[in-house]
């Protein structure tokens, strides 16, 4: 009964200082680093989150299928909220990537990738402000394939009317929730003419309700033509599966790699999992060389899910001005400062700027 | 022009022209096979010479250098012509002018295929076909595909591509001389199998709302593709060949294309092999474009990276491509676009057809005028003073074909 006490305490003690849990799973590799890293810079920056870390390793469930471990589904279905580091997913190991398997719990539908150029990380591209929206349950990625006869695969894109629809809203709700004025849809219906076309009209009877965003569409050939001449000319681009995973590594090479692209999953329920999408660095794990960078942005992306902005922009003022400022700086961004380093001198830029 | 002999895929022509009786001696690859296997037999890893065009003149004067037009041919090359839509006919118009200006022995066969503009049928796409039976090369633009469909899921473009059987597409990526960009100095030729994979045209709804496309690799299509790489490679004095894929995802389709390029790999030991996954290798394209050579992968994805790697150099008015097939060669840009917004305007940027005619005419052997072309065109962009607006200029198309004929080389003699 004291025990009931205590946690009844605990959550009356947790709304009233609004405290959300997330969940957070730090991966393997680097992972454990740089979550450490971020947990202490949302610490010192003061932010009502409560972290609750659990591990994801595929296990086999009681009817032979392979899922994720319990505690962590419900610690997420609880949460709502997710911060992932790095999987490995291993090649031989006779299960489906991680990746997957959490896309399949969760429905994670919409992926979101924001590249904005990092100011003192210099690239040839400057001024990128883009937003990559990708359907990411079906299309090109369904993994059906067949060997019809010898030397000769079919594989089959599967678009339908329901995803394309909810993956157009989200692009559409985003971009107004975001202040964002346009909506492009990437889309080669010149070629799939029914595939892509199904998608596009999804896309043309949402922007009806949405007439404040612009729509516009173009094709997949002609974005990544004008996108290596003129990024800036894009907003919002949202497209099928294929196509976005292609256009928004294409993106985050803009702007200076995966090491510093923010990245989020967004699912049906209201879950959404916010993760860095680079690898998980096995050669430099535990070396405390770590760039913490991806996983912070993406921790702020995730802020600005939850609606707490004042956090989320002072963090990311902080890690922008320890860029711009170049003096420490991890490996990768090119000087020669440890994780820990780079994690302190943010601390206490966030600090400063309370 | 009269044939001599012919055999083992090649065929010597004879030109005679002019009463003092001298005549050339051409010889024309009939298939690339043939051009291909006798590469193979004593020049491989080394640079090509060009076949030279020599005069072997029954008189006793001394033969005629390269510098030296040669004199007015009696008779032409025919190569079949088809303008397509947007920009197609200003650039067509433009590649006549410089020709006319340089005197240069080609006729053109025109034939005006397009769909949005109700110009197609199947007589059309027919008689096209059977001039190019006939010419074997042929220059065109792009036929643009409406979005609407009736009936038939396949554009004209593509049932062209693949009656011609037109299976490598190949596109030059070279910086511009004079134009910099955020990369300078690239230099990659990417190769894309063109008739199957993603644009099989195989589409159903099984179910209301829900649309299946298949994607079509097959193992016969990938060892041809990946072998036209390899002996392209080796042809042109390349080091490495990177297929492009998704296998990680798409594990038989792409695994089976994989599996082919690596297999015809072992059989080019001088040439080195790698392969790169799709998004990593846009992701490197921006950031670090040197480390590739020679780029070969599917159907789609070629798309894509044909118009990055354009974007790369200066958009798509600069960048030539071609399209063979075992019996035939077709010229086109490398990034194809109509443009439509552009037509009647007189801005398009007329390089990447001019530089498309230009290795068309090396195609032909006519190796004096393809030099001739291609300097005078890359002399106007060194120069920097007539440039059109996709290169930040402010000249028209009819200005820039103005400037590339003052700077032909050749006058003529009348």
């Amino acid at each position: 009964v004291s025990r009931i006490k205590c946690q009844i305490i605990f959550y009356c003690i947790c709304f009233a200082f609004q405290m959300q849990t997330v969940t957070i799973i730090p991966g393997d590799g680097i992972g454990p680093e740089i979550s450490t890293s971020v947990i202490k810079i949302f610490e010192a920056a003061k932010v009502p989150i409560q972290w609750e870390e659990r591990n994801v390793t595929a296990i086999k469930g009681p009817g032979g299928k392979w899922m994720i471990p319990p505690e962590a589904k419900e610690s997420m279905d609880k949460s709502k909220i997710g911060l992932k580091g790095p999987l490995k997913t291993p090649i031989a190991a006779g299960h489906p990537s991680m990746n997957l398997l959490l896309r399949k719990t969760f429905d994670l539908y919409a992926n979101v990738r924001p590249c904005v150029s990092i100011e003192g990380y210099k690239t040839p591209y400057t001024d990128v402000d883009l937003v990559t929206i990708r359907e990411n349950t079906e299309g090109e990625y369904s993994g059906i394939e067949h060997v019809i006869v010898d030397g000769v695969v079919q594989s089959i894109k599967l678009i339908t009317e329901e995803a394309s629809r909810r993956i157009a809203e989200y692009a559409f709700e985003y971009a107004r929730n975001n202040q964002r004025n346009s909506v492009t849809a990437v889309h080669k219906a010149n070629i799939m003419r029914m595939s892509d076309g199904l998608f596009l009209r999804k896309c043309r009877e949402v922007a009806e309700n949405f007439k404040d965003v612009k729509f516009t569409e173009m094709y997949l050939d002609t974005v990544c033509l004008n996108m290596v001449q003129d990024p800036t000319q894009f907003d919002v681009l949202v497209m099928p599966n294929l196509y976005g995973d292609i256009l928004s590594d294409l993106c985050a090479g803009l702007i200076g790699g995966l090491g510093v692209t923010p990245s989020g999953n967004i699912g049906a329920n209201g879950v959404a999992i916010f993760e860095s999408v680079h690898g998980t660095a096995p050669d430099i794990a535990g070396m405390d060389l770590a760039n913490p960078t991806a996983l912070l942005l993406s921790a702020v992306m995730m802020l600005r899910h939850m609606g707490l902005h004042g956090h989320a922009k002072k963090i990311e003022t902080a890690c922008f001005d320890t860029i711009r400022d170049k003096k420490v700086l991890t490996k990768d961004l090119g000087g020669n400062s440890k994780c820990s380093e780079f994690t302190a001198e943010i601390c206490r830029r966030v600090q400063d700027l309370d | 022009m009269r044939t001599l002999i012919k055999g083992y895929g090649i065929r010597f022509d004879i030109m005679v022209f002019g009463k003092a009786g001298k005549f050339h001696v051409v010889p024309t690859l009939l298939n690339i096979g043939a051009g291909l296997g006798l590469m193979g037999l004593g020049l491989s890893g080394v640079r090509l010479q060009p076949l030279c065009v020599r005069s072997l003149s029954l008189t006793a004067s001394q033969n005629a250098t390269l510098e030296s037009p040669p004199a007015r041919a009696d008779s032409t090359f025919k190569v079949t012509m088809v303008p397509g839509d947007g920009v197609g006919p200003e650039l067509m118009t433009a590649v006549k002018e410089v020709f006319k200006s340089g005197d240069v022995p080609v006729e053109f066969e025109e034939f005006h295929l397009s769909e949005v503009q109700n110009m197609a049928s199947e007589e059309k796409l027919n008689e096209v076909l059977t001039s190019m039976k006939n010419n074997r090369v042929a220059i065109k633009g792009k036929i643009h595909t409406p979005m609407e469909y009736k009936g038939e899921l396949a554009s004209y473009e593509m049932r062209l591509r693949r009656k011609l059987d037109l299976f490598a597409n190949v596109v030059h990526v070279n910086s511009l001389p004079g134009y910099s960009t955020r990369h300078n100095n690239l230099d990659l030729v990417i190769i894309r199998e063109q008739t199957e994979g993603e644009y099989s045209s195989l589409e159903h709804e099984s179910v209301s709302g829900v649309v299946e496309c298949l994607k079509i690799i097959t193992r016969e299509k990938s060892r041809r593709i990946a072998k036209f790489a390899f002996d392209y490679a080796t042809k042109k004095g390349r080091s490495k060949v990177t297929a492009v894929h998704k296998a990680n995802i798409m594990k038989l389709g792409d695994g089976l294309f994989l599996q082919s390029c690596a297999e015809v790999a072992e059989l080019y030991p001088k040439i080195k092999y790698e392969n790169i996954i799709i998004d990593n290798c846009c992701m490197q394209l921006v950031q670090n474009p040197y480390q590739f050579d020679v780029l070969v992968m599917p159907n789609l994805y070629g798309n894509i990276i044909d118009n990055l790697a354009a974007g790369l150099v200066g958009g798509a008015g600069v960048v030539p491509g071609e399209s063979y097939s075992a019996e035939y060669a077709v010229f086109e840009t490398g990034a194809r676009h109509p443009f439509a917004q552009a037509v009647g305007r007189n801005i398009a940027n007329p390089t990447a057809m001019l530089l498309s005619a230009a290795n068309m005419l090396r195609h032909l052997n006519l190796e004096y005028h393809s030099n001739m072309v291609s300097e005078a065109v890359k002399r106007v962009i060194k120069q920097g003073k007539v440039r059109t607006r996709d290169l930040g200029g402010y000249s028209t198309t009819g200005d820039f074909v103005r400037a590339v004929v003052a700077n032909l080389r050749h006058r003529p003699l009348h």
